[in-house]
């Protein structure tokens, strides 16, 4: 398929990308170009020039870094692949439920080049690491011409393909910050086991007291413009006990809160149908086997 | 240090990449927008790698980049320069096939053929990292290549076979 023409530089800092971004008019950062160069194939993307990461990575190394960091939680690079997130033992020791998104995304050869901040970035709203990261009340910092700004997660989202960052900024790192949630869970209900994107996307952080909820966090994928929090469901099961019958309640409420709509891959009603499905279950992973 | 280039007569770049495919070092100029996938089979002639969804989709043109198994039909030539590449012309580094190669032709895993590269090289990648993968490990490993005709089983039975495992050959 054909590729169109356009310029591309690949300079060393954080920095003189930012600076790039701004000077080079329709530019755009090139990551791990699983999203990019198949939107400009099919032309929905035509941008005059690429800003590629690739010296980046190697002249700094957190973009490529998934570590703990005391006082501030786990900090993940940007530019770290989803199957960096899958095989990171420190991110699965701490958060097993981001690597198992991670792991849910296309097949292995996508794995090894899409990136955590392109998936954020792109927008998409079935992507799947943005619901299990907002459960999680996870941040990003953004690095631009005028220094770095970090703002949570939730709230960079605007609608399908857009979002807060400005033009001259770089994605450097997502943090998923120390919290008292003691489980988490995403689970994503596809078409096929691989390579499907989400029809449904679900993930649950929750703190339990024995078979107490005291606080949970929903957030769902691809049944809204943008990942969607849950507020009533959240707030009818704050303070409940974990029993059936309350699982069952919340499921019909975050049935109906839910915004889907109908497309070629599902109907509105089943949409809403697997958030209430997919609810109890993440829930219910969350509370018996906590971030695992 | 950033990429050389030449502008040709229509005044489009021309850069300067050095890209070792299968233990030796080529350098070639390429455009912006030359893909990993054309630079092997229009630049090299190693036509081995197959272009088939050219989207991500299909796992045809599924080559190694320093170890790993990726799509070279989204990976720019800029971008997999210095980069180790190998190719399915690669895999074998004696005149004998490799035995990932064996076993396909033994359990009847090449029909038309044209998944059997990208499928070959993902099987290399996957028994590299886990050299006796189950048969839920081999089908994760191949689920990002597509073949029209095998249906898969004789495919994954091959690998496991590859791996040193008991399989029956119907
Ligand atoms: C076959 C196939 C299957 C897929 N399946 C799934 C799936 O199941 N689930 C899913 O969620 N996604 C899926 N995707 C989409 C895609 O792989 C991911 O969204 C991926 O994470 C994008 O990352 P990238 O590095 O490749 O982004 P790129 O294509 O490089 O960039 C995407 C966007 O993000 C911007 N960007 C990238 N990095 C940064 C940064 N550091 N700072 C600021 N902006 C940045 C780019 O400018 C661009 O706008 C699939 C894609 C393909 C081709
Ligand atoms: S041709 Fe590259 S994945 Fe189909
Ligand atoms: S053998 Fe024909 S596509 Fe696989």
């Amino acid at each position: 398929m054909y590729l169109p023409d356009f310029d591309y530089y690949a300079p060393e800092s954080i920095g003189d990308v930012c600076r790039m971004l701004t000077e080079y008019e329709d530019s755009m950062i090139l990551s791990g170009g699983t999203d990019v160069l198949p939107k400009m194939k099919n032309a929905v993307l035509a941008p005059k020039t690429l800003i590629s990461l690739k010296r980046v990575i190697l002249n700094e190394p957190g973009m490529k870094s998934i570590s703990y960091e005391e006082g501030r939680g786990m900090v993940i690079g940007g530019a770290c692949t989803h199957n960096e997130l899958v095989f990171s033992e420190v991110l699965q020791s701490k958060y097993a439920s981001v690597s198992h998104a991670a792991q849910s995304i296309a097949a292995n050869q996508v794995r090894h080049a899409g990136t955590i901040a392109g998936n954020i970035i792109n927008a998409v709203p079935s992507a799947d690491l943005p619901p299990i990261l907002i459960a999680l009340n996870a941040s990003v910092t953004l690095v631009g011409i005028n220094g770095a700004r970090s703002l949570s997660l939730e709230s960079l989202f605007v609608g399908p393909g857009k979002t807060v960052i400005e033009r001259d900024e770089v994605l450097t790192e997502v943090v998923i910050p120390d919290q008292a949630m003691t489980g988490s869970a995403y689970f994503k209900y596809g078409l096929r086991k691989a390579g499907a994107l989400a029809t449904v996307g679900v993930a649950a952080a929750l703190q339990m007291e024995g078979n107490r909820i005291l606080d949970i966090r929903l957030a769902f994928g691809a049944v809204a413009p943008v990942p969607m929090r849950a507020p009533q469901t959240e707030s009818f099961l704050k303070g409940k006990e974990a029993t059936e019958e309350n699982l069952e309640a919340a499921a019909a409420i975050a049935h109906d809160e839910c915004k889907p709509i109908t497309d070629f891959r599902a109907s509105e009603e089943y949409r809403r149908d697997l958030v209430g499905v997919y609810s109890k279950r993440a829930i219910r992973k969350a509370i018996a086997d906590g971030h695992r | 240090m950033s990429e050389k280039f030449l502008l040709d007569d229509n005044g489009i770049k021309r850069f300067l990449v050095t890209i070792n495919v299968n233990g030796i070092d080529y350098t070639k100029m390429v455009k912006a927008n030359t893909l990993l996938a054309s630079f092997l089979r229009d630049d090299l002639d190693l036509t081995g790698t197959k272009r088939g969804c050219e989207l991500g989709d299909c796992g045809s043109c599924t080559v190694l980049v320093d170890g790993k198994p990726m799509n070279s039909c989204l990976i720019l030539a800029l971008e997999a320069d210095h980069k180790k590449i190998v190719t399915i012309e690669g895999v074998s580094t004696t005149d004998d096939l490799d035995i990932v190669q064996e076993k396909f032709l033994e359990f009847g895993a090449i029909q038309c053929g044209y998944c059997s590269p990208g499928m070959i090289m993902s099987a290399k990648a996957l028994l590299m990292r886990n050299p006796h993968p189950t048969y839920e490990e081999i089908a994760d490993g191949i689920a990002g290549n597509l073949c029209r005709c095998s249906g898969y089983i004789n495919i994954i039975r091959a690998i496991l076979s590859a791996s040193g495992q008991e399989v029956e050959n119907y």
